[in-house]
């Protein structure tokens, strides 16, 4: 009702309103989080029957608040993190190179694509096992089942970018003189760089979905392995803190991720 | 307007002075043994240095093969090509790219990740003839003398299609070519957009006198821009009929609706036309 009467008389409160969301964008994202709580707390609260044993938004805020006080909380988002940090970096500095080469150099892809067709449908989580014999670490294994799960996404995404630049770019390169190398380190290089950026930010999604998998599997800790201790315990809460935790460690990585893309390719945020 | 294109070196000074091009029964079969496309048969124009050439034909002709030839992309099979009595392309030298003969395409090949300035140097830098500074002093001059400074710092992809054409002519001068190759340069374009292209490509060529090779299927554009219009069949191309265009330069877009005009049109649609039936039909031909 008192929405109804704002909406009528527009001056005050609605321009005040207005002025905090002066982007209807990020007004209709608030609503959407706002409505996304207020349906959990009337779903825990008796309104779905199937969410029952699932506590309300208040108490995993207040058992959130705990668990900021908690360092092993924090050195779970630690040893996520340098999975993460570790695989994904990784994956770049291979996946980055092989790509360029695969799309640069006709013989190499003729080498390598076949095998690398024949291992990019092996899901990350079916290398654990042999990534447990493969490393003498726990720690190496997880990286490393982290690091494939970025790695195949970023190769066929910097081969895919090779393959499609425009041929009058490297032919007119050509006209004005460059050589094949310079042509690759100036030409090739930077206009595969916007496909580098989507490489990037769909493998560090990736990444993380490995990573909490992999801890789940075999990990000591981190993020992943704290949600499943809490499952384990009962916690009911706790595993929803983890849960929340994973989704911002997500999305804090993907933003810094879109960061670096962004100062990769100057021409690209201008618009 | 000498002044634009003065250069520091005097091998370049006498670059500029020529440009004639003699294209000698100039054939070019793809995939022989395969497919067997022929794309041209025993094409011959002689072109004269600061002469502006328009090449019409029905899409799918050949044009742009022989322009992909003649700036080095491709080989030819049959017949020669010479630029200023020195063999361009022959049986024996497959064409390699170069400086002086630089192509403005269709969608343009500004590189995006540069800005209007470096896209400009590259050239000069790239054959390391001038190092970055001097180079971008004198692409700021010459962007200057040609109504372009204020978006030397913009990337290609805050321009309109008019502008990006204008810097990437801009950066093929620079490199004080002997030939221009335009490859439906303004195709793409709206009416307005188009019509102050022409104005400022006429602009530039009043004062270059460069050789222009200009492709284009829009007979007012060929007719309004050059002093001869060859027009090329259907596939395999050659060229079928050379029209002198006898308007007066400088050219005014008045001319565009002159009684000369209309008749140097009319005969031209004619010929074009029934190449385009022919190309029409053998597409129909190719889809069954």
């Amino acid at each position: 009702m008192a929405i109804s009467v704002a909406a009528k008389k527009p001056p005050v409160a609605v321009l005040r309103f207005k002025k905090i969301f002066k982007d209807k964008g990020k007004l209709r994202g608030f609503i959407a989080v706002m409505g996304f709580f207020l349906l959990w707390q009337a779903g825990s609260m008796g309104l779905f029957p199937f969410m029952k044993a699932i506590p309300t938004p208040v108490i995993v805020i207040q058992v959130f608040w705990d668990f900021l006080y908690q360092p092993v909380y924090w050195q779970s988002w630690m040893e996520s993190f340098l999975r993460v940090a570790y695989g994904f970096i990784a994956a770049q500095i291979i996946g980055i190179p092989l790509g360029l080469g695969m799309g640069w150099n006709r013989n190499f892809k003729d080498f390598t694509y076949p095998l690398f067709e024949l291992m990019r449908p092996i899901p990350p989580l079916a290398w654990v096992p042999v990534s447990i014999l493969f490393w003498p670490t726990n720690e190496t294994s997880i990286a490393f089942i982290t690091f494939i799960g970025a790695f195949f996404t970023i190769v066929l995404n910097v081969l895919g970018g090779v393959s499609s630049i425009p041929k009058e770019l490297v032919n007119s390169a050509v006209s004005f003189g460059a050589s094949p190398r310079q042509i690759f380190w100036r030409i090739v290089l930077p206009a595969t760089i916007p496909s580098i950026a989507t490489g990037m930010m769909v493998g560090i999604g990736i990444t993380w979905n490995v990573v909490i998998a992999a801890e789940m599997i075999a990990g000591n800790a981190g993020l992943g392995r704290l949600t499943w201790e809490a499952y384990l315990a009962g916690h009911t809460a706790g595993i929803i803190v983890g849960m929340v935790s994973i989704g911002v460690a997500g999305f804090v990585s993907s933003y810094a991720v879109k960061i670096i893309s962004d100062w990769l390719m100057p021409w690209k945020k201008i618009f | 307007m000498d002044m634009m294109l003065d250069q520091t070196s005097k091998k370049t000074a006498e670059r500029a002075e020529t440009g004639a091009l003699s294209i000698r029964d100039v054939g070019k079969i793809y995939d022989p043994e395969g497919v067997h496309v022929e794309a041209l048969a025993d094409c011959s124009m002689e072109i004269a240095s600061g002469d502006f050439v328009a090449i019409v034909g029905p899409s799918g002709c050949g044009k742009s093969t022989l322009l992909n030839i003649m700036a080095g992309f491709d080989n030819l099979t049959s017949g020669e090509i010479l630029l200023d009595g020195q063999p361009l392309a022959t049986l024996d030298r497959a064409p390699s790219p170069g400086p002086d003969r630089v192509v403005v395409f269709q969608h343009g090949a500004l590189f995006p990740w540069k800005t209007v300035l470096e896209n400009v140097v590259y050239g000069p830098v790239t054959q390391g003839g001038m190092n970055f500074s001097r180079a971008s002093e004198r692409a700021r001059e010459m962007l200057a003398r040609v109504g372009l400074n204020s978006i030397e710092e913009s990337y290609p992809g805050q321009l309109s299609s008019g502008m990006q054409r204008r810097v990437e002519i801009t950066r093929a001068l620079i490199n004080n070519p002997k030939i221009l190759l335009l490859d439906e340069p303004y195709r793409a374009m709206d009416t307005v957009t188009k019509a102050a292209s022409h104005q400022y490509l006429l602009e530039l060529y009043d004062m270059t006198r460069k050789t222009i090779f200009f492709i284009t299927h829009d007979l007012d554009e060929a007719l309004y821009l050059s002093d001869t219009v060859h027009i090329m069949t259907s596939r395999p191309g050659y060229i079928k009929k050379s029209m002198t265009v006898d308007l007066p330069r400088p050219r005014e877009y008045a001319m565009t609706t002159s009684t000369r005009f209309l008749e140097m049109k009319s005969e031209l649609m004619d010929a074009v036309h029934q190449e385009a039936v022919k190309a029409f039909q053998a597409g129909e031909r190719e889809m069954a």
